[in-house]
C-alpha cells in the first residue's frame, strides 16, 4: 500500500514538475553560456507562431520552450503585412534579430541589403528543410533565409449558395452571384487574380496587360459586395456572401465554423507565397537568432508551429510527426494534385506605381460623378443665395441709420 | 512686471513644447513630403497627379457635409430640449449622450457590420416579421449613418452648452413684445445658438471628411474616401509622398469649407472656429 501511494506520489509529483515533456534534438548546441542572459526581437506575422494558447492542444510555447532552453530572452512582437515589415526595417528605427518576410519581399531586403547572410546550411536542423523549399528564386544560393511556412490563394465558396461547384476565378465575375461575391481590398491580391483569369504573369512588366487587368477588375465591380480583407471571415461563416478568394490557411480556420464552406484551387493558377525566416543586418544578436532559427526548424517546434498556424509546412519532420499525421491528409493544405502556381516578384518602381495608380482607378470607378456635380451646384446656390440675401437685409437695416 | 511675465513664459513653455513637437513639426513634414519625391529631391509631381483624386476628394466633402447636416439637424432638437430640461434630467440625458463615447470607436463601428448586413440584426427581423428585406450594407447609406452614429455627440455637445447658457430672460422679452414661437426661434434662439452650430458643425465635419475606418467597414471598401486613399499610401503603397500631398491637400480643403461655414457666424462670434 505504502508503495503504490509512493508511486502514485512520484507520478503526481512528476506531472506537477512535468515541465519539459518535450525533447528537441541536439539540446546541448543550444547550451552557449556567453548568449545566456542576453535578449532577441523577434519580429513575425500576427497569430503565427504556437503560442501559450495552443498550449491547451499539448503543443508547445515556443518562445518560453526557447527561452527554457537557452536562457535568451525573446522580445516577440508582430507586423500586419509586408510593408509594413519593410518601413519599419528601412526606417532604422528598430532594431530586429529575426524576420519572417514573404518570397518577394526577402528578394527586396536582399537587393537593398537589408538583410545579412546567415548560411543556413550550417544549422544542425537545416536537414529539415524539403528539398522543394531550399534554393527558392529569390535566395538561390540559401544564404539569407529559411523557409518556415507556405501558402497559397484560393477561391472559398458556400456549397448552400452556388448552384455548380466553381472551377474558375470567373465564378467571381458571374452574374449570377451579384452582391454575393467578395474580392481582396489590396491591389496585389486583387489584379493577381484579373491577370490569372486573363491569361497573364503575376509579375508582368507590361502597362497594356495591367490595364486590361483593371479593367477586368472594373467589369466585376458591379458584382461585388465588397473589398475586404479580415472581413471575409465574418461575412463567409455568416453567409453574408458566397464567394471570396482568400489564404488557404484561414479557410481551415473557417471552416471549422461553418462546415458549408469549401475550397477549390481554380484551374487558371493561383499565387503562392513562402513566408522566409531572416536576419537584419542591424541585428544585435544574430549568434542568437541564429540559434532561434534552428529551434523553429526542430520537428517538435515546426509541427507545433504548422499547426498552429494552420498552413503548410516546408518540414519534413513536421510532415512525418504522428502528432500531425490528420494535418498532412489535409487536402486543402497539401492537394494530391499541385494547382498551376506563381510567386510574386518584387515590382520596380514604375510597375508598382503603375498598378497603385490603376488601383485607385479601379475603387474611384463606376460611380455617377454627374449627380455629384449637381448636388455641388445646388449646394452652392443656396448658400450664396443665403449669403447674398444676408448681405442685402444688413445693407437694408443700415439704410435707416444713415439718415 | 518682469517676474511676472517670466513666470509667464515658464508655465507656458511646456505648451509651445508640445505644439512645436506634434503639430508644428509634423505639420513641416507634411510639406516636406509633399513637395519631394522618394530621393528628397524638390518636385511637383504629385501635385500634378491630384487631378485623378478630384472624384475622391468631392466626394468625401460631400458625403462629410450631409453627415454634418444631418447630425445638426438631429442634434439642434435634442439640444434644446435638454437645455430646458430640469438639473436632473440634464445631467442623465448628458450622461447618456457621452455613454457610447466611452466604447471604442472602432468596435461601435463593427457592431454597425453586424447590425446591418444582409444576414444581419435588422434583416432578421423583417424577415421573422414577414417584411421584405432591406438592403443597407455596403451603401453610401450606411457610411453616413456611420459617421452621423458616430460623431453626433461631439454635435450635441456644443448646443447643449450654448443653449444652456442662453438668458431666459431674452426669450421673455420676445415674447412680451408680441413674438410668435417662430419669430422666437429664428430671430433669438437660433442667433443666439450659433457658436454652438459653428464649433459643433467643425468637430464632426472635419473628422467625418477624414475618416477611413468608417468607409471601409460600412462602405465595403467599394467606396473609397480620402481617408481611405491617404491610408493606403502609407500602409499598402509604401508612397509616404502621396500620401503627405492628399493629407495636405485635405487639409487646406477643409480650411476652406471651414472659411465658407464661417461666413454664416457673425463676425464678432467667428472666433469660435478652428
Amino acid at each position: 500500500m505504502k508503495k503504490i501511494i509512493s508511486v502514485l506520489v512520484t507520478v503526481f509529483m512528476m506531472i506537477l514538475l512535468n515541465l519539459n515533456v518535450f525533447a528537441f534534438e541536439n539540446e546541448s548546441y543550444y547550451d552557449v553560456p556567453e548568449l545566456k542572459g542576453t535578449s532577441i526581437n523577434v519580429y513575425n506575422w500576427g497569430e503565427y507562431i504556437s503560442e501559450e494558447d495552443s498550449e491547451e492542444d499539448g503543443l508547445i510555447d515556443v518562445n518560453a520552450a526557447f527561452e527554457e532552453l537557452t536562457g535568451i530572452h525573446v522580445n516577440y512582437t508582430n507586423f500586419a503585412s509586408n510593408e509594413d515589415l519593410y518601413a519599419k526595417l528601412k526606417s532604422g528605427g528598430a532594431s530586429y534579430d529575426v524576420i519572417v518576410p514573404s518570397d518577394y519581399m526577402v528578394s527586396r531586403l536582399i537587393a537593398e541589403g537589408l538583410v545579412q547572410k546567415i548560411y543556413p546550411q550550417e544549422l544542425p536542423n537545416y536537414k529539415y528543410v524539403s528539398e522543394e523549399y531550399r534554393g527558392m528564386y529569390f535566395d538561390e544560393k540559401d544564404e539569407y533565409s529559411v523557409a518556415y511556412s507556405v501558402g497559397m490563394v484560393g477561391l472559398i465558396y458556400n456549397r448552400e449558395m452556388v448552384d455548380e461547384i466553381p472551377t474558375s476565378w470567373s465564378a467571381l465575375w458571374d452574374p449570377k452571384y451579384a452582391g454575393k461575391i467578395l474580392m481582396f481590398d489590396n491591389p496585389r491580391d486583387s489584379f493577381a487574380i484579373a491577370q490569372k483569369l486573363l491569361g497573364q504573369s503575376l509579375n508582368t512588366t507590361d502597362q497594356v496587360e495591367w490595364q486590361a487587368a483593371a479593367d477586368q477588375l472594373i467589369a466585376q465591380k458591379n458584382f461585388l459586395q465588397g473589398y475586404v480583407m479580415d472581413e471575409t471571415y465574418n461575412k463567409m461563416e455568416a453567409g453574408e456572401a458566397a464567394l471570396a478568394p482568400y489564404y488557404v490557411g484561414d479557410f481551415v480556420c473557417m471552416q471549422e465554423v461553418n462546415p458549408d464552406l469549401d475550397f477549390v484551387y481554380p484551374s487558371e493558377g493561383v499565387n503562392i507565397f513562402v513566408d522566409s525566416v531572416c536576419v537584419p543586418t542591424n541585428a544585435q544578436n544574430p549568434e542568437a537568432a541564429k540559434l532561434y532559427i534552428n529551434f523553429l526548424l526542430d520537428p517538435e517546434v515546426a509541427m507545433a508551429n504548422a499547426y498552429a498556424i494552420g498552413y503548410a509546412t516546408p518540414n519534413t519532420g513536421a510532415l512525418e510527426s504522428e502528432d500531425y499525421a490528420e494535418m498532412a491528409e489535409n487536402k486543402y493544405l497539401y492537394p494530391d494534385i499541385a494547382p498551376d502556381t506563381e510567386y510574386f516578384h518584387d515590382q520596380d518602381d514604375i510597375t508598382r506605381n503603375t498598378m497603385n495608380e490603376l488601383w485607385n482607378t479601379v475603387k474611384a470607378s463606376g460611380e455617377n460623378s454627374v449627380s455629384l456635380y449637381i448636388a455641388y451646384g445646388v449646394t452652392a446656390l443656396i448658400i450664396g443665395g443665403f449669403l447674398i440675401y444676408r448681405t442685402a437685409l444688413k445693407k437694408y437695416r443700415e439704410s435707416f441709420y444713415d439718415a | 512686471m518682469n517676474k511676472d511675465s517670466l513666470m509667464k513664459k515658464i508655465i507656458s513653455a511646456p505648451y509651445y513644447l508640445w505644439a512645436a513637437m506634434f503639430i508644428i513639426v509634423p505639420l513641416i513634414l507634411v510639406v516636406y513630403y509633399a513637395f519631394t519625391d522618394v530621393n528628397g529631391n524638390f518636385t511637383l509631381d504629385y501635385i500634378k497627379t491630384l487631378g485623378s483624386y478630384r472624384y475622391i476628394f468631392l466626394r468625401s466633402i460631400w458625403y462629410g457635409f450631409l453627415a454634418t447636416v444631418i447630425s445638426l439637424v438631429i442634434a439642434y432638437p435634442l439640444a434644446y430640449i435638454m437645455a430646458k430640461s430640469s438639473a436632473s434630467v440634464q445631467r442623465m440625458m448628458v450622461m447618456i449622450v457621452m455613454l457610447p463615447m466611452w466604447m471604442n470607436f472602432l468596435i461601435r463601428t463593427y457592431s454597425w457590420m453586424t447590425i446591418l448586413e444582409d444576414t444581419g440584426i435588422i434583416n432578421s427581423m423583417l424577415s421573422a416579421l414577414g417584411l421584405p428585406q432591406v438592403h443597407i450594407i455596403n451603401t453610401a447609406g450606411a457610411v453616413i449613418l456611420g459617421m452621423v452614429y458616430n460623431y453626433l455627440p461631439y454635435m450635441i455637445l456644443p448646443l447643449y452648452t450654448v443653449m444652456s447658457k442662453m438668458n431666459n430672460s431674452l426669450i421673455e422679452a420676445a415674447e412680451d413684445l408680441g413674438a410668435s414661437k417662430m419669430t422666437v426661434l429664428s430671430k433669438v434662439i437660433l442667433p443666439l445658438s450659433l457658436p454652438g452650430v459653428a464649433s459643433g458643425f467643425t468637430m464632426v465635419f472635419v473628422p467625418s471628411v477624414s475618416t477611413f475606418y468608417i468607409s471601409k467597414k460600412l462602405g465595403g471598401g467599394t467606396f473609397a474616401m480620402i481617408g481611405d486613399v491617404i491610408e493606403m499610401q502609407f500602409q499598402t503603397s509604401y508612397n509616404y509622398n502621396l500620401g503627405a500631398t492628399l493629407s495636405l491637400v485635405l487639409m487646406i480643403l477643409i480650411i476652406l469649407s471651414m472659411a465658407i461655414m464661417n461666413r454664416f457666424t457673425d463676425d464678432d462670434d467667428g472666433g469660435v472656429l478652428i
